[in-house]
């Protein structure tokens, strides 16, 4: 299995750690300052920032687990980005304030709709690999 | 303000150029980072002295917060990058440029009274 963070990985984990860093900044100022204008947006800025928080450090760590952590954290954001960015444009009153996610992420250049594609691409590239074990096993068994 | 976002988009397509050649960044382009991230040094002094002395609309923790913010963008992304001397590595470099690119609009806009 290949390092999660390096090669293209180094990359991506440079742009995720750089997101971890804009969401959490963004939404502990927007709950700080007035939490009460949009509890929803705000509350999602939050949950992206914990999302890109837990992609980082996986790709960091490398590893079966962080692996398998990375895909559930990229699925949750690419459904999340999905699901913020049609609401954003159906439901405006649901959004006063924007978010990392709203409107597919258009304050930073869309980005954040690209990236969970690539985060899953990337990780699909680096999958562990489970055959040549199983294989290793059932050769010592013969 | 202008100053770092020459100089950014000159070491942004002094990376790419590295890219597409396929060469590692050297002490030219590790000097112009230097000189940009001064600079920034330069603007957080010059930033909080404007901040102080202003009349205008600014949410001053958040406009200090990028101040700051944007310092740590060049070195994490030099040291991130030199960890691995490949094109991959070059990229982050781009990346990190890129990223005070985007921090510099930012703060412009936040010193023209926009929120977070």
């Amino acid at each position: 299995m290949r390092d999660l963070s390096s090669g293209p990985g180094r990359v991506l984990v440079f742009v995720y750690g750089v997101f971890a860093v804009a969401a959490t900044g963004r939404s502990l100022v927007q709950l700080g300052a007035d939490a009460d204008k949009a509890p929803v947006a705000y509350s999602l800025s939050l949950l992206a920032a914990v999302i890109y928080l837990v992609a980082t450090t996986c790709l960091l760590l490398g590893g079966r687990w962080s692996w398998l952590i990375a895909v559930g954290a990229c699925t949750i954001e690419l459904v999340g980005v999905l699901v913020v960015g049609t609401l954003s444009y159906v439901d405006t009153a649901l959004f006063p304030d924007k978010t990392v996610w709203s409107h597919f992420g258009q304050g930073y250049g869309f980005l954040p709709l690209v990236l969970p594609f690539v985060g899953l691409a990337w990780l699909r590239a680096t999958r562990p690999a489970t055959r040549p074990a199983t294989r290793s096993v059932a050769q010592r068994s013969v | 303000m202008g100053a770092v976002l020459v100089l950014s988009a000159v070491a942004l397509v002094g990376i790419a150029v590295l890219l597409v050649k396929d060469e590692t960044a050297g002490d030219p382009l590790f000097a112009l980072l230097a000189v940009i991230e001064v600079v920034l040094l330069v603007q957080l002094v010059v930033g909080s002295v404007q901040l102080s002395g202003t009349e205008r609309d600014v949410s001053g923790v958040l406009f200090v917060s990028y101040l700051v913010g944007i310092l740590t963008a060049l070195p994490i992304g030099a040291f991130w990058s030199l960890a691995e001397r490949t094109r991959a590595g070059t990229a982050v470099l781009a990346v990190a440029a890129f990223t005070v690119i985007a921090l510099e609009l930012r703060l412009d806009a936040i010193w023209g009274g926009a929120g977070a």
